[in-house]
């Protein structure tokens, strides 16, 4: 191939290049050195090269429960995500004039506050005393307040909450390249509403379901603040095991290869869903 | 023997539609009765209201105000997906995610008709366009001209009274398009359904149809035969929209008429009207010779440029008014003895039955 090519294009190759290196240079020194360095650490112990940070997966129970909490959390999120979200886009994606833009600024005006101020504003809506359990109990529809935070709930919820757009954009990208004309032949065959929605509309838009999904998915695998916040101690996911090992043990070996393990599995999930649909879809490039 | 389809033929009556956007007319009073079993085409450059005037009658569009009738039974408000007429869109609309078969069953299945029945029907139809054995194939297998039959089996498996069809052959190449043009036509000698076909290619429109409407901004301006709306325009618009036309400016001299003071003799009465053309189609001139009759308007002018075309070569004559007009002569040997030289004096004869002579368009 480069034999072929004309000395033109290879100049202009060594330029594209050249002009390509400081984002490169940033990359590789903010991104690509930490997780070489986290590698190396998690295979390090006192006495030199050690897989005992490893062995621990299959030894200490906190690990495995920790993963399989977490990994329901990321479960019940997605399905939340796409329950809630479907019906968003797809509003935005049928309205007309000035709605879209001002549906999709709703979805992503949580985006402007930052995380942390969310997860507080969660756990003053949800608390034992808070306005929701207020609320309820004015209303008459509880005696008890309801137990909404320190628990999985309050966890899910907050972080629903800040995922929710990726789900949302993907999906009404998705929705807006669907062409009218084919629910338009859809109704001119005969299709009523429900049939033209199930065999037409929902099948197309599977692919932002498929990118949202692993969107919100392995974003949530990572979070950190929400369920520090409103877990109560009741939610111990993978993230807080990483900063539980480094704050109070000091056990750098071990936080770094739990967190090779999570990003080998981020990896194979986004392996799978890229057999699915293309990977730059997922990342909405495409 | 697999069965055969056989729409019902149903008539269309269009009265007094009206479609507004704002204060924007897309379709401006139009009215027209459409015959069962009648090829009826469209006719009309972007933007005169084509494409709104099918989504009238496929429930698309809501009119501002008139009505329309599918044989007795009025669908003016009636939602799409009860008026049983099919529709091939412009560039197909098949559903992507479906095989072919999926596709041209998809009407059965919103018919709820039992699975059982589905075989024969859709091998019918595959049989129809000649699609037998495609049903397991995906759309994105096909070419051009096979996804176009595939909706137009989709559009005719369920036996639609009506079928329309938004320049569905505008997207092939010239080949392709004419081939499908037969093909078009032999299906409609075959099936005998009502057909109402919109296109922007006039030549398309002249060849298929029984009869063509000319829209222009949302105006039926002419509703006729082909060979009347050719031979015989209304206007200075159906005029230069229809075939190789030219138009000359005319003056009415009396009861006669005249292009420069040189007098013409036409067969047909004039138009009213003070602003009037000439329209030459180029077919209908010649080089003025001993076989021309004695009583065809002779044109003198001088020779500008030919154009060869492959089959014929195009003849630019600028005549002594100072008016462009243009004749063919087919490129075969006697063509080529005939053919003047650049710059040659030239007379071009002009048959009284082809003086034709039209009003400016409103
Ligand atoms: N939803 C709409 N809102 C406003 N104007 C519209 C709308 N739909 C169509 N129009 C206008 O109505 C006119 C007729 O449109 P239509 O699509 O029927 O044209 P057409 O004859 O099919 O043209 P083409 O040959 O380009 O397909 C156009 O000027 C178009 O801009
Ligand atoms: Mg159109």
């Amino acid at each position: 191939m480069s034999n072929a090519s004309t000395p033109e294009e290879r100049r202009e190759r060594r330029m594209i290049l050249l002009l390509l290196a400081p984002a490169l240079i940033v990359v590789g020194l903010l991104l690509i050195t930490p997780l070489v360095w986290m590698g190396w650490q998690s295979f390090r112990g006192p006495e030199g090269f050690t897989l005992a940070h490893y062995a621990r997966f299959f030894t200490d129970t906190v690990y495995l429960s920790s993963f399989v909490q977490t990994f329901r959390i990321a479960f019940l999120v997605t399905i939340a995500a796409i329950l809630i979200g479907y019906p968003i886009a797809y509003v935005a994606a049928k309205s007309q004039g000035i709605w879209p833009p001002i549906i999709l600024g709703l979805v992503l005006l949580p985006f402007w506050t930052s995380v942390l101020v969310r997860a507080y504003a969660w756990l003053i809506l949800l608390q034992r005393r808070g306005i929701v359990n207020t609320a309820l109990t004015k209303a008459g529809v509880i005696d008890q307040p309801l137990i909404l935070v320190n628990n999985e709930f309050g966890t899910v919820m907050a972080t629903l909450h800040i995922l929710l757009p990726f789900m949302v954009l993907p999906l009404y990208a998705t929705m807006k390249k669907i062409p009218a004309e084919l629910e338009m032949a859809g109704a001119s065959l005969g299709g009523g509403g429900g049939l033209v929605f199930r065999s037409v509309f929902l099948p197309l838009s599977m692919p932002g379901v498929i990118a949202g999904s692993v969107l919100v998915f392995v974003l949530t695998l990572g979070f950190y603040i929400t369920p520090e916040l409103l877990g109560g101690g009741r939610t111990f996911l993978v993230s807080m095991l990483v900063s539980r090992n480094i704050e109070i043990y000091n056990e750098w070996g071990a936080a770094s290869s739990i967190s090779v393990v999570l990003l080998v599995m981020v990896f194979a999930i986004f392996r799978l869903a890229s057999m699915i649909i293309p990977f730059e879809r997922i990342m909405g490039t495409k | 023997m697999p069965t055969s389809l056989h729409p019902q033929k149903v008539g269309v009556t269009i009265r007094n539609a009206v479609k507004r956007y704002g204060t924007f007319s897309a379709l401006d009073d139009v009215s027209i009765d459409v015959a069962p079993g009648e090829f009826l085409s469209i006719l009309g450059p972007s933007g005169s209201g084509k494409t709104t005037l099918l989504g009238l009658l496929g429930g698309f569009v809501q009119p501002t105000s008139g009505s329309i009738h599918l044989g007795d039974t009025d669908i003016t408000h009636m939602p799409p997906h009860k008026r049983d007429i099919g529709i091939v869109f412009q560039n197909y609309a098949l559903f992507p995610h479906m095989t072919v078969g999926e596709n041209i069953t998809f009407p059965l299945r919103a018919r709820r008709m039992p699975k059982d029945q589905w075989p024969a029907k859709l091998n019918a139809a595959l049989e129809m366009v000649e699609l037998t054995g495609y049903a397991d194939r995906a759309i994105s297998a096909l070419s051009g001209g096979q996804r176009q039959r595939v909706a137009l089996a989709r559009a005719m498996i369920f036996e639609p009274r009506l079928i329309l069809m938004d320049e569905p052959l505008s997207a092939l190449d010239k080949q392709l398009r004419e081939t499908m043009q037969l093909e078009l036509k032999q299906l409609h000698a075959k099936l005998g359904a009502t057909i109402i076909y919109v296109t922007h290619d006039q030549r398309e429109a002249l060849t298929m149809s029984d009869r063509i409407a000319v829209m222009k901004n949302g105006r039926l301006v002419q509703v006729d035969s082909p060979k009347e709306l050719h031979d015989r325009p209304c206007d200075s618009f159906v005029a230069s929209f229809i075939g190789e036309a030219m138009l000359l400016p005319v003056t009415r001299n009396g009861a006669g008429l005249s292009l420069d003071g040189q007098a013409l003799r036409s067969a047909h009465p004039l138009p009213a009207g003070n602003d009037l053309f000439l329209t030459v189609h180029s077919e209908k001139l010649a080089f003025a010779g001993p076989q021309t009759a004695p009583e065809a308007n002779l044109l003198p002018g001088r020779v500008e440029s030919c154009l060869y075309q492959g089959e014929s070569v195009r003849i630019f004559v600028t005549l002594d008014g100072g008016q462009s007009v243009s004749l063919r002569l087919p490129s075969n040997h006697s063509g080529w003895q005939m053919m003047p030289e650049q710059g040659q004096p030239v007379t071009l004869a002009l048959h009284p039955e082809d003086t034709i002579v039209v009003p400016k368009a409103a």
